[in-house]
């Protein structure tokens, strides 16, 4: 068996777990991260896309809203290439204790959340499809951000300093020696081969899985309540800012426009199992209800598809409540030697994706001082690879590059613009034939037709360059068209269901994908 | 098959329209099989790119980033062959539109665009200027300085306007009331057309008012210059709307398919113009000459004394004419001539798209596009070309070498009129 040693073994390839290699990987440790799937397949890329302002928590939880009005200026800097300055709109509409708008904007002066009440009547010429019936808007700097791009420069920057990065390689064990954790073997999910890896410091980021991990190096009590919210992407951009509900936090009080869609979120349901993606049809109904109380026309617009994510709310001692949007959304370091006496064993988990930075930061603070020597964070200014000029996205940045190359770069995801090249040349690098790993990526068959145009053509290319067997490429290609059916079905109605139908003429009808040998 | 879009509240109806049509594609390509214009040139990357799917990219507050688009010539096969109705030659329009007001409109597109101002010049020196736009090395300046094509099929002024003839023609003076909207085209460069309506409407017992008229902006919105095409299309409507107002019987009618197109629906669904009481009234009132005389003679209304007319034509029904959903009324018409033998084209599209096909950089296209039926028209045997539009019938005549005339020139030669 081989074993790989280390400063720091990171379990866990979210935003934090990432954002962790990252910062210890500048602070010149020697790194390996691990996941059990793929990078940000987790929480992590399972969320709406929001990076907060602050303005959702400015009355309920100043302390969350400081965090995030200072993470939101740091990572626009750091972390533009995955970022969109969408600004966001707070906005009172008639369902709306009307009393809560002078709360907010005491909340946003008091937290230091830029906040600007704007007329009624700019914040409709902005944004046209917005519910005429609200009342008050308020201005904020929210913003949207692509995890999948961020997480993936994270960890592109730690490997350009030294970092492993081992995505399908979960934890089956954490080593220990007497009070001290030595490290952690890990599995291959993919080649079924076991590993070694001697750290340090182990990092248990593993956000709705921590007490698993946790368990596994013989630490008791830590609870994580892991809270069930779904969203729905629609087929494109409804609105262009990020629109809130200005109310107490809720289902369904926001839709932030990422990429080429808008989502809706999102629910909070207690679950007991982090890895439970249950999709309930009510919950469908009434997220569509409150889209249309932001944007009348909602339920007629095209819903793409329905996931769910699961939050790592981590339970403070003293509440015992299964309802989970009132346990703190912020998180939780907990340096096991000061806790539980155990040597080189750090957890973090809680919080959200906009402070992953912060919880990055203060966890290598404490693996640093497990290692015992002092080195400071420089992720406030270093920037991440692809976003050394500060440039924040655009949403026009693919069409623009398609027309300087207009005849010879051929589309094989239509509806997300990926050429060719770019396909073949992120197959070759990432070697899966997982194309679920490469749409991560490149955003492949997350559009309109949801792979039905691209999928056959991209597994055909897979084919070709990796030299997988007939079988291997028809199980490549059913995994894919399964996933992403289990999005759509909750979502079948009116043009998706058109949608759906050709699809499914394509792959059952001419294509026969269930009959293909296995 | 739902036409219209999803989202409405607070947006207004052509956004509504054009963006929420977007939700009905299901990239079934069909589009990009019928266009035209991809289907010869690498320059256009074609209609369900540039349309449902580039607009999903597009926000209202960033700049355009696509010349493409310019290379789409407005035909609206692709709008008329959508199974599901997404709105693709109008969202395509849209992003022209944005492009030419960001990137600035090259004084050619000003001119080309402006049919009045150049038939108010062109009439009263019209041998000097028909000079000028047959002189080659005249027409080679123009190409280098101002990029209209040298070989660009440009029509011959009349020398003489229609609305004078119809001024100083007297008619019956009773009868059932119509409205003659003759267009540009007829005013300037084709009188004749104009007076054979008249002749044929007066022959069916109606009595034509031609009331003083204009532009109705199609040049200046092809060419993306939607907000002076706004202002054209509506002085238009001021001056037609009054001759309709008070009758709920009196219709308008047009021979210019394009132009009554424009009326009837593009001034909506492309410039977006929405609750103007008299646009509303001349849209709902306008006809196209041949779906009127078809009307008519489905309601056995027509005159049907037609005399032989011994002749071999071809029929192209131009994509505007198409565009009116009104199937291809012409075609029925000529059944009703006696000895007029008539061979249907089978090709989508001329090329020309009003003045797409003279511009210098877009004419080898437009060429390429009408080829097919360029050949057809060769291999039909026929003698000339019957088509509803001005500027196909140029184009068809400019390539093909076969005289072209409107449907309603055999009507008239049948008539004996």
């Amino acid at each position: 068996m081989a074993t790989l040693t280390t400063d720091v073994l990171v379990i866990g390839g979210g935003a934090t777990g990432a954002g962790v290699a990252w910062d210890a990987a500048l602070r010149g440790l020697d790194v390996v991260l691990v996941d059990r799937g793929d990078l940000a397949e987790g929480t992590s890329g399972r969320f709406h896309g929001l990076l907060h302002s602050g303005g959702r928590y400015a009355v309920k939880d100043p302390r969350a809203a400081e965090e995030c009005i200072a993470e939101n200026r740091i990572l626009r800097r750091v972390a533009a290439d995955g970022i969109e300055d969408t600004g966001g709109f707070f906005v009172t509409t008639p369902w709306d204790d009307p009393a809560y708008a002078d709360r907010f904007a005491a909340g946003c002066a008091a937290t230091g959340v830029d906040c600007e009440e704007i007329d009624r009547a700019v914040a409709l010429k902005e944004e046209p499809r917005l519910n005429p019936d609200v009342s008050r808007v308020f201005r904020v700097p929210d913003a949207s951000i692509d995890v999948w791009k961020t997480v993936w420069a994270l960890a592109r920057g730690a490997q350009q300093r030294g970092a492993r990065v081992l995505p399908y390689h979960a934890a089956v064990a954490i080593h220990r020696d007497g009070d001290r954790v030595t490290g952690a073997r890990l599995r291959g999910s993919r080649s079924g081969e076991e590993l070694d890896v001697e750290a340090g410091v182990t990092v248990n980021a593993s956000g709705a899985w921590a007490h698993f991990i946790a368990e596994m190096a013989g630490i008791e009590g830590v609870r994580v309540l892991p809270g069930r919210g779904i969203m729905i992407a629609m087929n494109h951009r409804l609105v262009n800012t990020c629109v809130n509900r200005c109310q107490m936090p809720t289902d369904g009080d926001i839709i932030v426009p990422i990429r080429t869609v808008c989502v809706i979120g999102t629910t909070d349901v207690h679950t007991d199992d982090p890895d439970d993606h249950t999709v309930i049809q009510s919950e469908v109904d009434a997220m569509l209800d409150d889209g249309e109380k932001l944007v009348p026309g909602f339920r007629r617009a095209r819903a793409l598809r329905v996931w769910t994510g699961v939050r790592p709310l981590f339970e403070d001692a003293k509440a015992d409540s299964t309802e989970t949007r009132d346990v703190t959304r912020a998180h939780a370091l907990l340096d096991h030697e000061q806790r539980d006496g155990v040597q080189g064993f750090v957890t973090i988990t809680g919080g959200k994706l906009t402070t992953f930075r912060l919880m990055a930061e203060e966890t290598v603070d404490a693996v640093c001082r497990h290692l015992g020597e002092q080195r400071a964070c420089t992720t406030s200014t270093e920037p991440l690879p692809g976003s050394e000029e500060h440039a924040t996205y655009h949403l026009g940045e693919r069409l623009e590059r398609k027309e300087q190359h207009l005849s010879d770069h051929q589309l094989i995801c239509e509806c997300e613009m990926v050429p060719r090249w770019k396909l073949e040349q992120t197959m070759r690098r990432r070697a899966t034939t997982n194309l679920d790993d490469i749409r991560r990526l490149l955003r492949l068959g997350m559009g309109p037709c949801q792979g039905g145009f691209c999928i056959y053509r991209a597994t055909g290319i897979l084919h070709g360059l990796d030299g997988l067997t007939a079988e291997q490429a028809d199980e490549t290609l059913r995994r894919f068209l399964q996933e992403r059916w289990k999005g759509v079905w909750p979502v079948l109605y009116g043009d998706q269901l058109r949608q759906a139908r050709l699809d499914d003429w394509i792959f059952q009808g001419v294509l026969g994908v269930e009959h293909l040998p296995a | 098959m739902t036409a219209g879009g999803n989202v409405s509240a607070g947006m207004t109806g052509i956004d509504e329209l054009l963006r929420g049509s977007l939700d009905h594609c299901v990239k079934c390509t069909i589009c990009e099989t019928q266009c035209p214009v991809s289907n010869v040139t690498p320059l256009f990357p074609g209609p369900k790119y540039a349309g449902p799917q580039a607009e999903r990219y597009r926000v209202g507050g960033e700049p355009s980033v696509e010349w493409s688009v310019d290379y789409c010539s407005g035909c609206g096969i692709c709008s008329m062959s959508c199974p599901q109705g997404v709105k693709i030659a109008e969202i395509n329009a849209q992003a022209r539109h944005k492009l030419k007001r960001e990137h600035g409109i090259p004084l050619r597109d000003r001119l080309i665009t402006r049919p009045t101002w150049l038939g108010r010049a062109g009439t009263p020196v019209a041998p000097l200027a028909n000079f000028t736009l047959g002189f080659k090395p005249l027409r080679v300046l123009g190409e280098k300085t101002l990029g209209v094509h040298r070989n660009g099929p440009a029509p011959k002024f009349a020398g003489r306007r229609f609305s004078r003839w119809a001024r100083g023609h007297s008619g019956p003076g009773t009868g059932r009331r119509i409205v003659y909207f003759h267009g540009c085209g007829t005013e300037y460069y084709e009188p004749w057309e104009g007076q054979k309506i008249v002749e044929i409407l007066e022959h069916n017992g109606f009595r034509v008012e031609v009331p003083k008229q204009d532009c109705c902006g199609l040049p200046l919105q092809s060419s993306g210059l939607f907000d002076d095409a706004r202002k054209v299309v509506l002085r238009l409507a001021r001056a037609l709307a009054p001759h309709v107002r008070d009758d709920p019987d009196t219709i308008i009618v047009g021979n210019a398919t394009s132009c009554t197109l424009m009326l009837k629906r593009e001034a909506r669904e492309i410039l977006g113009i929405e609750g103007d009481p008299d646009l509303k009234l001349v849209s709902e009132r306008t006809y196209d000459i041949c779906e009127l005389l078809l009307e008519l003679h489905d309601r056995g209304e027509l005159k049907t004394d037609f005399r032989p007319v011994d002749e071999h034509i071809a029929y192209h029904a131009p994509c505007q004419q198409q565009g009116h959903y009104i199937g291809k009324p012409a075609l029925e018409l000529f059944a009703l001539i006696p000895g007029l033998e008539v061979s249907e084209m089978n090709a989508r599209c001329c090329g020309i798209a009003g003045t797409y096909g003279l511009k210098a950089e877009k004419y080898d296209i437009a060429m390429a596009v009408g080829a097919d039926l360029f050949a057809q028209v060769e291999a039909s045997g026929a003698g000339e070309v019957a088509c509803d539009s001005e500027t196909c019938r140029w184009q068809i005549t400019h390539a093909t070498g076969h005289k072209s005339a409107h449907p309603i020139d055999y009507l008239h030669r049948a008539y004996g009129l």
